[in-house]
């Protein structure tokens, strides 16, 4: 997802002029293209998330759009409070992208395990959270993105992620996209889409596979006519279970008691916390993934 | 306006006055028919919560009528009782300390490299500077050369709990500015004279970002409340209004 990212914000950054990507003092290997490319519009903040967040904010108030990068829990949690009253109050776009999300980085340990960032990130109104399941949607996402310029937070995985759409997919907030159909429905968001496919292989034989890559609070109001299609909906998650997205899917449907009785979640289970390991292993620990 | 909304931080306003004062009176280059003329000078309060002085200058200056002071801290006014972007001529809401300096860094920096002339200038306070996040900003804004960025530290001596000397001292203060790779002077805060050179567009060194650090007294003005701890959060009874006023009044500067 990583180098899916970087190639399309290098393409969109041809584009639009007012594109500026900060930096925390990381993504070697990643963002040298779009350094390269326009020096006038990257900047390393430093090992300074906090004034990376507000800064970004500040510019974007002068008319960029602003992407601050780092990984696992640095440039959302160190910096809550600049994302939640620089940015989200301001309603300013700025996006904030973290890599290594989930349990990606499984082996540095729990420093680097993002598996609570939903969490923080849907209780901002306004935010937009876009969490793209293969390299495709981030594609997707980003162009998403810069045509709707306005608080958000991109999640992606690592490098070397596997594909699982033919083509860059339409998407819009909080519109399901079909990858198997069924009348029973695993619904992922980010990174676990592959663990959905796999499940509806194995432990899930028959289920249909949907992912949402854009959601948040504003998008609640368009869940319920979609879950009501389904007998069973699923949401899928590599994210502790708590305060993530199926408790915001089950929030949004919850209005109608019939429909909430539908929705049920495999997330990450908090016996993961404080282990270390592969993503594989540390799924499989989590209950996100079937071991059988 | 804060003993008609019963609010705090008069303390904290009284203490910035003059320099809001200065500023609004010539040293900004704002305008009040055009609230985000593109070339306007960028002001920040990063002390949001004095910000009945900033709210008091933009209707003395025309922003919005003087009658809506009235409804300073009442319920669903937009004048809330800490500094709101959606107020015409304020930049940024601020509440949460340590966040205004960063947030104009950014400003300077989109200006810096568009080729702006703008200025952005932060008020912080004193107590402010415990914040991580303002040397943070200190560290990018000298290493960028962000010379139209102005910081100017309400150094009253006060905050919270007492004295900042007894809290967590900032002395030597201009040495470690200087140390952050800014250029730094002294003033003192009341001096509207010494304030107005000071505050002039003119550059005091090319590349770096200024600090100003204004010598100041926290109740500035009102006898009673100078110095005092207790005037960041208690609001004046109708005898204590009519006492400052007076007094005020009578020193010409109400
Ligand atoms: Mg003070």
């Amino acid at each position: 997802m990583r180098s899916a990212f970087i190639e399309e914000l290098v393409a969109l950054a041809a584009v639009h002029d007012n594109i500026a990507l900060i930096v925390g003092d990381l993504g070697f290997g990643v963002i040298e293209p779009f350094a390269d490319r326009f020096p006038d519009r990257f900047f390393n903040a430093g090992v300074a998330e906090q004034n990376m967040a507000s800064m970004a904010a500040g510019m974007a108030s002068e008319g960029y759009h602003v992407f601050t990068y780092s990984i696992a829990n640095f440039p959302t949690f160190r910096c809550a409070e600049q994302i939640r009253n620089d940015i989200a109050y301001h309603g300013l776009p700025v996006t904030t992208v973290a890599v290594g999300a989930g349990l990606a980085y499984g082996s540095l340990g729990y420093s680097h395990h993002a598996v609570q960032d939903y969490a923080l990130m849907r209780a901002m109104p306004g935010m937009m959270i876009a969490a793209p399941g293969d390299p495709l949607e981030v594609r997707a996402c980003l162009r998403w993105l810069v045509a709707n310029p306005g608080p958000s937070y991109l999640r992606l995985g690592k490098s070397g992620d596997p594909r699982f759409h033919d083509a860059v997919p339409d998407i819009e907030p909080g519109k399901w996209l079909t990858l198997r159909d069924g009348d029973r429905i695993l619904l992922s968001t980010g990174a676990a889409l592959g663990a959905a496919l796999a499940r509806a292989q194995s432990s899930h034989q028959g289920f249909g596979v949907c992912s949402l890559p854009l959601w948040g609070m504003a998008t609640k109001a368009s869940q319920l006519d979609q879950a009501s299609t389904a007998q069973t909906v699923i949401a899928m998650e590599d994210h502790l279970a708590d305060g993530g997205f199926g408790s915001w899917l089950w929030e949004a449907v919850s209005a109608d008691p019939a429909i909430a009785a539908r929705i049920s979640s495999i997330a990450l289970s908090d016996t993961v916390c404080g282990q270390v390991g592969s993503q594989a292993a540390l799924n499989a620990i989590g209950g996100l993934t079937c071991t059988q | 306006m804060v003993a008609r909304a019963d609010a705090s931080h008069i303390g904290s306003a009284l203490s910035i006055t003059d320099i809001v004062a200065v500023l609004y009176s010539g040293a900004l280059r704002v305008d009040p028919a055009e609230p985000r003329m593109p070339g306007r000078d960028r002001f920040i309060l990063s002390k949001g919560h004095a910000c009945v002085a900033i709210y008091a200058a933009l209707a003395e200056t025309g922003f919005f009528p003087r009658e809506l002071l009235k409804s300073y801290g009442t319920d669903q006014s937009p004048l809330m009782a800490h500094i709101s972007h959606k107020v015409p001529g304020a930049e940024f809401s601020a509440g949460a300390l340590g966040h205004g300096l960063s947030f104009g860094t950014g400003k300077a920096l989109a200006a810096a490299r568009r080729g702006f002339d703008w200025r952005t200038v932060v008020l912080m306070s004193d107590g402010e500077m415990a914040e991580g996040s303002n040397w943070e900003a200190m560290m990018f804004a000298a290493h960028h050369r962000l010379d139209r960025l102005t910081a100017i530290i309400d150094y009253n001596k006060l905050q919270s709990l007492g004295t900042v000397a007894d809290t967590l001292g900032l002395e030597p203060l201009a040495a470690k500015l200087t140390a952050f790779g800014w250029t730094v002077r002294e003033v003192d805060g009341h001096d509207h004279a010494a304030l107005a050179t000071v505050l002039s567009p003119t550059r005091w060194e090319a590349g770096k970002p200024q600090a100003l650090i204004a010598h100041t007294t926290k109740g500035k003005g009102v006898g009673f409340m100078e110095n005092r701890v207790e005037w960041h959060y208690k609001s004046p009874n109708p005898e204590q209004l009519a006492e400052a006023l007076a007094g005020l009044a009578e020193n010409g500067d109400a």
